[in-house]
Order: C-alpha cells, then structure tokens, then sequence
C-alpha cells in the first residue's frame, strides 16, 4: 500500500507537466478542429479511412519508419559495442562526434549530403574524373535511399548512447564463462549478450521508430515530392489547405499508431527486462590491446567517423572556402580560403532591427538548451522511478504508454494547440519564451525516461532491501545504491535533453520574438534567401553550431555525476 | 575533480539564469509617461531598419513590441485559430494566395487609410480594406547567365519556350503543395495557359524532363547550376537576380542571374497588413499602418525583405532598379478563385506530375 503511494506521489509533478503542455492543448486544438467541420469527427474519419492516399501514405510511413529502425540497429550495435568494451584515447570526443547528426537542423543536412554525393558533389565528381563519366553516377537528393540514409545518421546515436551505455554495465565474465564452457562467438551472443540487451535495445528501437515514423524534415527536404508521411501529410492539410478535421483526424491516426506500438513495447519489455549485476564501466572495458582488438576496433571507429561526420565536415570545409564561381569574368576562379562568411555574421549590413550578433544566438540558444535540461530531468526521473520501481502496478501500466505520446505527436498539430489553449492568464504563454523550452521538454521527456528505467530496473532489490537492514536511510539509500547506478544513465539522458533543443527549429511551430532568435532559426533566416554572403553564412553558422553542441555535449560529460562514489 | 564539478554546476546556473532572465513581453502600464506598447504579428521574413523603427517610437511615443510565427500559411491559420483573445494589435504579411482565408475567417477590422490614395488599385484586392496592401513581389523563372553563355544556347523568354528540345532537362521548379513560390508559379501557368490549357503545358514539361523539389533552398542552392546543381533554369523571385549582386561576396558587375518576365511568365505576390479584430490600440495601429504605407517604410522594404513598395511615391535605390527586371503583365488571380480552387488545382497537378 505504502508502495503505491509513493508511486502515485512521483507521478504528481510529470503527469502535471503533461497535463497542462500537451493533453490540454492538444485536446483543445483536436475539439476545436472536429468543430469546424460540419460531421464532426465522423465525417473526416470516414474521409481519412476510405481514402486511398491516406492508405497509401500510413503504409508507406510504417515501412520507412521500418526498414530505418532496422538499418540504424545494424549500423548502430558494433559501435555501442565498442563503445561498452573499450577504453581508448578520444573516446569522449568519438562519441559527442557521433551525436552531432541528431543536432543539426534537416536543411543543413541536406546540404552536408549534398557537398558530399550531390549531382556535382565530392563523390560524383571524383567518379565522374576517375572514370570518365558523362553524367553523375550516383543520384541521391530526393530518393528513398536518402530518406533511410538520413535516418540511419539521424538516429545512430541513441543506438550508441542507450544500448552503449547499457551494455557497459554488463558483466563481462558471463560471455567468459559461455567461453570457457565452449561456447562460440555466435552463440555467446545469441544466449548471452543479445537477451541481456534486449531491454535496451527494444527501447533504443522503440524511440527511433517513433522518430522516424513522424519524420517531417527529412522526408521533405531529402526525400522530395513523391515521398510522404503522415506528419508530411499533416502539414499540408493544416497549412496549404487549413483542411482542420481532416488533419485532426491524421493526427489522431499518427498517436495511435504511436500508443500501439508502445503498449506493444510496453507488454515484451514486462518479459525482457531481468535484474543484473551492474558493474561499473571501469571494470568491464579494457585497453585496446590486441592486434585483433585494433582491427576490429579501428574499422568500427573508421565507418563511424566516414559515416556519421563525413556530411558534416564537407559542409564545414565549404564554409571556409571561397564559394564564388563567377564564370562571367574571364579566367579560371580557383576558389580560395576565406574566413569572410564568419566576419560577415558580426556585420550588421543592413542596419536591420533584427539583427542579433551570432553570440546573441549562441547565447539564446545554450538558455533554452539548458532549461530543457534542467526540465527533462526533473519531470523525467521521478516517472522514470515510478515506472522502474513497481512494473507490476495498474497504475504504471497505464501511465507507461502515455509517456511516449509527445513524441509521435504532430508538431504542426501541438503548435496550433498552444495557441487555442495557452491563451488566458495565467497560462498566456503564447508569445513567452518559456514556451519554447516547455515544447523541447516535450520531446525530451520520453528519451530521458527511457534512457533511465532499463538502468533504475536494473537495481537489485536485494542492494537496496540489504542496504536498509544495515541501517541505511533512504536517502542513503539514493545516494549510495541508485545514484552511481544511474549516474550513467543520467547524463545520457542530459545530453539527449541538451541536444534536442539546440538543434529544434521551432519557429514554424511556435511564436517567437524576431530579436532573440536561436541559432537553426538564424541559419534558415540566411538560407531563404539569394546570395552568396546569405549561403555563406548559413554554412558558418552551422558550423559554429556544430561546434557549440560538441563543446556542450563534452561539458555534460565531465559532469561526472557517475563518477560519485565506483562500484 | 569536486572543483571542475562545481564550476560546471555554476556554468549550468548561470545558463539557466541567463535563460530565464529573456526579456519577457513589457507591459506596460496605460499612463502618459509610459509609452504603450503595440504588438504586431508578421511571418519569418520580416525585417525593418532599426533607425525608422526607433525614429516612428520616438515621434509617437509608442513602442513596438514584433511577434515572429512561422511562415505566412502557418501566420494566417494562427490568426485565425487566435481571434477570440489575438496574439497582437495588428497582422503584417498575408499574402494574396492565404487573403481570402484571412477576410473569410474575419480575423480583421477595416481600416480606410488616406494614404491608400497612393497606391494604385491594381494592389487593393480587397475593396472594404480590411487589408491593406503593404509590397509586392514577383515569382519568376531565374536562370543561370554563365550557362547559357557557356552553351550557346539564347535564354527562355517565356512559359512556352520551355517545352523547346533544346530546353530539355534544365528546369527545376518547387511543389506548390509545400512551397510558397512552388504555388505562385503553378498560379503563373493556370493564369497564362488558362484552366482549360495548363495541366497541357505541365505535362509537356514532364516529357522535356522537368525536376521537382519541395522547397525553395533545395531547388536554388542544390537543384539550380549556380549553385552547384545541374538545372540553369529555377523558380525563384524577379528580385533574386540583384540579390546575388548585392549579397555577392566579391563585387560584380552584373548579375550573375537574371529573371524571365515575358506577359504571364510571373505570378504577382501582394502582402497586406490589417488591424485584429478586438484590437484595444485601434488608433495606435492606424498610425503605425500609415507610417507603412508611408514613404519613409515603403523605401526601405526592398533592401530588408526582397520585395517592393506599393506606394508610387517611393523611390528605388539605383542598385534596385539598374538590374531589377519588374514584369509589366504578371498573372494575378482573384483572390476568392484562389481560395476554392486550390485544392483541386494542387490535387491535379499532383496526379499528372508526380504519380
């Protein structure tokens, strides 16, 4: 009894946050769309249901969503194993490099992907020379191949960074016992590690579907007109054709698409999920040793690095670069370095009201990063403690699936909500900068939930029930048993916090003040518009961005709140 | 290691502190020492001088309080979505494609500026004035100069030369099912070929070949050669051409682009600004309209948004008008046509060009 009630009490403060950010919201822009139709909800669902475009787009989202979680599983696992197994110079700095995919904004990705396998990119430039092409071998802007690629960088982090951080836990000596009892490599992983990953690594899967099954950006930008999904479709229904029932009902199909798959998750993590021995990491890695150890190690990190930061160092090195090609003069124009695009972010050339200098943006930006932090954190845990501490609760159950609604909500939809909800005092938040962190916190909180429970589940009862025989009081208990368990787990859920936010375009979702933009908002301000100075600044910016959020990402990981106290 | 703990603790604070520290809207209070504070709400790619806005401050005694949502599709619906408690005392930046959402949604108060006498009528689609035309701008086929002179090929003059052989593979447009100047140029078509003759003209487009993007920054800075792409041929803006001159990052002579203005080849953008209904600053936001229709802002629209002033008494900068091509027959459509046809033009023009 004593049990629930501590249960219910953790609950109090994030089911509030979700009551008053995204249920009542969302469930007032939902009644009003329904409103404006003339059959309410019937007419609209009868609409979305009977349509073959409405068919044809869910299908063709699930099987994207599929195939990307697939593929980022499979790029993803080698590295998270590396990252569990070795201890190697620079690993910190690999592995806030393997984050910054999940930070930049989709058109600057696009861009990465274009200096790099664009009609006249590096790759189909050096193809064409070496083999004397006519024409680009490789087509890539607007294929399929582009949306799973996107993805796959997109989201190979989480992979890296839940199931990494996960499986560092885990008590080499078991895979040594199957060993030494004659098992072989295949089937060490088959019985040993792959079922004491399965928790995280469902969880990882789960996310990433989640992610790519409401992909918006990419699908737009990479994938081009013939590609849709159902966020896609949202989008234009609401904004080209103010079609609100129509959308209305879209959005619904996207969430509950969305609880369906968690309760699915929700119902086999139940049998998956077993109390470990957690070892700390420091235990279970070793130095990079052996020549084997190198090779596999080094071509690990090799496709990581080529993969993972190969768009963005291309699109770094054209900032540097010279980017006139005025084949109006006479003569061949070698393109040369110039730093003129970093000078020009400081100069206010148009004398404009607007104008913010990039460390204003910087500046704007690491705020709000830091209050989603913050935020996540503090609504994240206590659900996260309330789920990993009683799986068996009705309560939890029921509560568990509605956590990872934000996520596969319409972001299209939710703005709009804000709108139509937010709109009284106390709570005119509209036009505040609080809202802009609130709506971050909203993505976040499912990363931070799930990158804690598998590590809170993982907590022998027994360390805690012995610890409290000894005379521990609980908060010892906290602080000794839970604390350097999670610690970990903690910071992985910070830096997905962090960077969620500094990455997030919002502006098209929510209202903001044109004087104190954050920097994705200043780079699409540049990109939308002609000229080589406005492209130019848009590539220094985005590096400039890239360089705040590793620098961030690194921060947080010398915060060492894992460190308090090795077991 | 518990110093470097704690001086990331105080780093962290003081972000968080910065953070929250974010001016918050200033309220304030309706007294004649105070000025009042009028909100205005406008789309992403609004920008004023600081000196006129601050000079227009000084002079009334009002401060301006700016409210950035989105693009102007998403501003529009907001608006609208909001009109029982507004988001702000005035709307800058519906443009003819979304106006009759706007009137339709009742979202505006009339106004009957007298400075609406300098503005030709062709601009003022909406005769009870509920909106106010602000600019104009003009969507228009760019192209490559280099191209062409490196191919020997004579540019396109007009809609029709597209489906020339020699045209072939070299024109990439924007869908106007998620791009603004995707739509306009649709509009462009519907208003030169006609309804009865356009989708004609699309599919003989796709036998020569035609490339398709969503949005604007694919199609110019990936899809367009000058920017590295493989198609001399983009819809952009009839003001592209002396933007690469003046944002060019060493001094040319020319642009580098130019713009096809042939009778009917662009579709005219117009931009309005209306007082919210329920507004409780009507008479503050009637003076900051006629200061928008007023020379002084209307001169410095171009340069801060790409666009041009409505008002015949404003003057160019030289830069402006030695390279701005401004088409003398744009197709303009009504607005009301707009508002019901939409869809099924989008919904046509999607079957045949993209299944």
């Amino acid at each position: 009894m004593k049990k629930t009630r501590l249960t219910i009490l953790l609950w109090i403060a994030p089911l509030t946050f979700l009551a008053l950010f995204y249920f009542y919201p969302l469930g007032s822009i939902l009644g009003l769309s329904f409103s404006r139709g003339e059959n309410g909800l019937m007419g609209p669902l009868l609409e979305a249901v009977s349509s073959a475009s409405v068919r044809r787009v869910l299908g063709f989202t699930i099987w994207q969503a599929a195939l990307s979680t697939v593929l980022t599983l499979v790029v993803g696992l080698p590295g998270a194993y590396l990252f569990a197994r070795y201890d190697f110079r620079g690993k910190s700095t690999l592995r806030a490099l393997t984050g910054l995919p999940f930070v930049m904004p989709t058109l600057v990705v696009a861009a990465g992907f274009n200096a790099l396998l664009g009609p006249t990119g590096w790759v189909n430039s050096a193809l064409m020379t070496l083999f004397d092409l006519p024409t680009p071998p490789i087509s890539f802007i607007n294929t399929f191949g582009a949306i799973i690629a996107a993805h796959v960088f997109y989201n190979t982090t989480i992979v890296l960074r839940m199931v990494g951080d996960f499986w560092s836990h885990i008590d080499p000596r078991l895979g040594q016992a199957a060993d030494s009892l004659g098992a072989n490599a295949w089937a060490r992983t088959r019985h040993i590690t792959l079922p004491l990953l399965a928790p995280v690594i469902s969880a990882a899967a789960l996310l990433i579907f989640i992610f790519d099954f409401t992909s918006f950006g990419v699908v737009l930008v990479l994938g081009g007109p013939r590609f849709a999904t159902l966020e896609v479709e949202i989008f234009y229904q609401t904004i080209s054709l103010f079609n609100l029932p129509l959308a209305a009902v879209l959005s619904l199909l996207q969430l509950a698409c969305t609880l369906a798959l968690t309760m699915i998750y929700t119902r086999l993590a139940a049998n998956l999920s077993r109390p470990l021995k957690m070892r700390s990491s420091k235990g279970t890695q070793k130095k990079i040793s052996t020549w084997r150890g190198r090779l596999i190690s080094g071509m690990i990190i090799g496709y990581l690095l080529v993969f993972l930061t190969t768009p963005l160092l291309a699109l770094a090195a054209r900032s540097v670069v010279s980017l006139e090609t005025d084949r109006t003069r006479e003569g061949e124009l070698v393109p040369g370095p110039t730093l003129a695009f970093y000078r020009e972010l400081s100069i206010n050339r148009r004398e404009s009201l607007f104008y913010s200098p990039p460390t204003t943006a910087i500046a704007i930006s690491l705020g709000y990063a830091s209050a989603t932090v913050v935020l996540a954190l503090a609504f994240g845990l206590p659900a996260a403690w309330a789920l990993a501490r009683d799986r068996e609760s009705r309560f939890n159950k029921l509560l568990d699936p509605i956590l990872m609604l934000p996520l596969g909500t319409s972001a299209v939809t939710l703005g709009l909500g804000f709108i139509v909800a937010l709109n009284r005092p106390p709570l005119d938040l509209r036009a505040s900068p609080l809202l802009i962190p609130i709506a971050h916190t909203l993505v976040a909180f499912p990363f931070v939930v799930r990158s804690l429970v598998p590590a809170l589940q993982s907590i022998q009862p027994r360390l805690r029930g012995a610890a409290a025989i000894l005379g521990a009081s609980p908060r010892q208990v906290t602080r000794h048993i839970d604390l350097p368990i999670v610690g970990r787990a903690l910071l992985v859920a910070a830096t997905f916090a962090f960077t969620i936010s500094i990455g997030e375009f919002g502006a098209s979702s929510l209202i903001s003040r044109p004087e104190y933009p954050t920097v994705p908002v200043m780079i699409y301000r540049f990109l939308s518009r002609p000229g080589a100075l406005n492209y130019g600044q848009a590539l220094a910016l985005s590096t400039i961005l890239m360089a705040v959020a590793v620098g961030g990402m690194l921060a947080i990981e010398r915060l060492r709140v894992a460190d308090v106290g090795e077991f | 290691m518990k110093k470097k703990y704690l001086f990331w603790i105080s780093v962290f604070s003081l972000l968080v502190s910065a953070c929250a520290k974010e001016p918050a809207p200033p309220q304030t209070p309706d007294s004649t020492a105070e000025p009042r504070t009028l909100t205005i709400m406008t789309h992403d790619s609004f920008a004023v001088s600081e000196e006129i806005i601050l000079a227009f401050q000084e002079e009334h005694h009002i401060k301006l309080s700016f409210l950035e949502i989105g693009d102007t599709g998403t501003a529009v619906n907001k608006a609208a979505l909001a009109k029982d408690a507004p988001l702000a005392d005035l709307f800058y930046g519906v443009d003819n494609t979304f106006l009759s959402r706007a009137l339709d949604e009742g979202i505006f108060e009339a106004y009957h500026s007298p400075l609406l006498a300098e503005i030709p009528e062709k601009f003022q689609l909406d005769p009870d004035h509920y909106a106010l035309p602000v600019d104009y701008g003009d969507v228009c086929l760019n192209y490559d100069r280099a191209y062409f002179a490196d191919h020997n090929l004579s540019p396109p003059e007009n809609l029709g030369d597209l489906l020339l052989p020699e045209y072939r593979g070299l024109l990439v447009v924007e869908n106007p099912a998620t791009s603004s100047p995707g739509l306009s140029f649709l509009f462009a078509t519907i208003g030169h070929f006609g309804e009865s003759g356009y989708l004609e003209f699309w599919q003989g487009l796709v036998d020569n070949d035609l490339a398709v993007v969503n949005d604007w920054e694919t199609a110019y800075y990936t899809e367009f050669t000058r920017w590295g792409g493989t198609r001399p041929i983009v819809v952009s803006y009839s003001s592209s051409p002396p933007f690469e001159l003046i944002y060019a990052e060493e001094p040319m002579e020319a642009p580098p682009t130019a713009a096809v203005i042939g009778d009917g080849a662009c579709f005219r953008q117009i931009e309005f600004v209306g007082i919210l209904a329920g507004t409780k600053n009507r008479d503050l936001a009637e003076t900051f309209i006629d200061f928008m229709l007023s020379p002084t802002f209307q001169e410095d629209i171009p340069l801060q948004m790409y666009v041009f002033p409505v008002n015949s008494n404003a003057q160019l900068e030289p830069t402006f008008t030695q390279f701005l091509a401004v088409p003398e027959n744009p197709v303009i459509l009504d607005p009301g046509d707009i508002a019901s046809r939409r869809e099924s033009w989008i919904h046509a023009w999607t079957e045949l060009v993209l299944r």
